[in-house]
């Protein structure tokens, strides 16, 4: 579904960000991207979503190379991806139920078909009943709850978390781990990058270490996962 | 479409300091441009009004036959830049002397004959009335036999002339400056609102926003601010004029029509500088 070929990408006046990465991500599949600050994490989601493109490699999402796409497709890929970041990225002038509301809108979604969609979201991340509250009347573990329900309201093929947890204590942190399980339990697939190690020992999902861009070791080409995912 | 204006709409109702601002800003930038076209407009109506008073007189030499005069009317009036031809006989230039020379009412009561001449009073077209024309169709009036002077006061038509031209001239220049003071502002201003929004635009980009469904809200609250500027500045222009024509002189205003293209200016300004501000702040993807 997701698919790394080679991939390398050059900032200007900075060495490399990413280093002939190639990996593939299946469908319903959760992968972590572990690796310190710098390491290229980050730089792979925003690959995923066409924020960048490589400089040079190829980055298919759901058969589509990125770098083919032209300026008004990348909105409508955008549309089959749900985005969440560490700050939340909540428009502090809405609502929870308009923040959700707001991504169906963008696509033309119909407004007597906006309602419930977003109602049955926000009660899928637990927050139906602050519906009505603005970002800065919730906790951290709440905002980050919108923005799941934001990124999930257009069904997406996957979740592409990048530190999701960073900015939230540890109970916090538990929910919303669950809650990207729980998702992908559904079928979604969900990317998640993370330096909390602690998180990602808790499971036996897929792992992809990146060193200075570079992968340096990716769990589920150990023969045992490979066997456990029956591929 | 609803949901651009609503996203139009609710961009005043956000930020309401920064929205009203704007419309302040482009308000007084369009009151300033719209107080020189007023001006202008004075200064215009003012210099058509003497212009009008450009004409030609012919002196007939004494004992003219009239049937020689009516025929030479007919030729005169066939000229491309006459518009009219009027007769004065003798006794109404006596006639005239009298009423309007007043200081003169007993000179003239006392003559035993007539000394002023019959003439032709020729009033031009518009657009004929500067010094060329009235020189040209002055030397051809001089072909007539029956011509004894031609006058018409080519020094102040010269000066009329040049007064029009740097009218026209400072009015091009000022204005020009003005318009694009007032673009520069507008679309300042406007910028300012677009930045404020950049964290709002990058957010809608991420959930797959069009660049047109980004845009187009932004286009239709800098058309509202440019009209309500424009509205604001029409209402400002209007109690200086009110305030001119009270206390120094009598003024004219805009037409209707004019007052409504100067609205449709500020909406189009607007419009436009939105669009330039938006496109060049909009992030890339």
């Amino acid at each position: 579904m997701i698919r790394f070929k080679k991939v390398f990408k050059a900032f200007p006046k900075d060495s490399l960000a990413l280093k002939d990465l190639t990996f593939h991500v299946g469908r319903g599949e959760f992968v972590f991207f572990t690796g310190h600050s710098g390491a290229g994490k980050s730089t792979v989601l925003r690959m995923v979503y066409a924020d960048e493109l490589p400089t040079s490699g190829a980055v298919w999402v759901s058969g589509m190379a990125t770098a083919e796409l032209r300026r008004r497709d990348i909105p409508r890929l955008r549309r089959r991806l749900g985005i969440v970041f560490q700050d939340f990225r909540l428009l502090e002038d809405r609502t929870a139920e308009e923040n959700v509301a707001f991504a169906l809108e963008v696509t033309g979604t119909r407004r007597a078909a906006i309602a419930p969609k977003v109602m049955r979201v926000l009660t899928q991340v637990g927050l139906a009943a602050k519906a009505h509250a603005y970002p800065r009347e919730l906790s951290g573990g709440e905002q980050q709850r919108v923005a799941i329900a934001r990124a999930l309201v257009n069904d997406p093929l996957v979740i592409l978390a990048d530190e999701p947890t960073g900015n939230l204590d540890e109970r916090a942190t538990r929910g919303v781990f669950q809650l990207l399980r729980d998702i992908n339990a559904t079928g979604t697939a969900v990317m998640m990058a993370t330096h909390d190690l602690d998180l990602v020992r808790q499971t036996t999902y897929r792992t992809i270490e990146l060193k200075e861009g570079a992968l340096v070791y990716d769990s589920g080409d150990e023969p045992s996962a490979l066997a456990e995912d029956g591929r | 479409m609803t949901l651009t204006l609503r996203e139009a709409l609710l961009s005043f109702r956000r930020a309401p300091l920064l929205s009203g601002l704007a419309v302040t800003t482009i308000g007084f930038a369009l009151f300033v441009v719209g107080l020189f076209g007023l001006v202008a407009l004075n200064l215009r109506a003012t210099l058509a009004e003497v212009a009008e008073r450009v004409e030609i007189v012919l002196y007939l030499a004494r004992g003219t036959p009239v049937d020689v005069v009516t025929v030479a009317i007919g030729d005169i009036q066939v000229f491309p830049e006459v518009q009219d031809v009027t007769y004065v006989t003798e006794d109404q230039a006596l006639e005239r002397a009298r009423r309007e020379l007043s200081e003169f009412r007993g000179v003239f009561s006392d003559l035993t004959q007539n000394p002023l001449p019959a003439s032709l009073e020729i009033q031009l077209k518009p657009g004929f009335r500067d010094a060329e024309h009235v020189a040209a169709v002055a030397d051809r009036l001089t072909g007539f036999r029956f011509a004894e002077d031609v006058r018409f006061g080519g020094d102040w038509v010269e000066k009329l002339d040049r007064l029009r031209g740097i009218a026209a001239a400072v009015g091009l220049v000022v204005g020009i400056a003005f318009g694009a003071a007032a673009v520069i502002i507008i679309g300042t201003t406007i910028r300012m609102t677009v930045l404020a929004r950049n964290r709002e635009i990058q957010i809608m980009r991420l959930v797959g926003a069009t660049d047109g469904f980004i845009r187009r809200p932004f286009l239709l609250a800098g058309a509202l601010k440019g009209a309500l500027g424009g509205l604001l500045a029409i209402g400002l222009d209007y109690a200086a004029y009110q305030a001119v024509s009270r206390s120094l002189f009598t003024a004219s205003f805009f037409s209707p029509g004019q007052t409504l293209l100067f609205l449709l200016c500020g909406t189009v300004l607007g419009f436009l500088a939105s669009a330039a501000s938006v496109n060049r702040h909009l992030p890339p993807l």
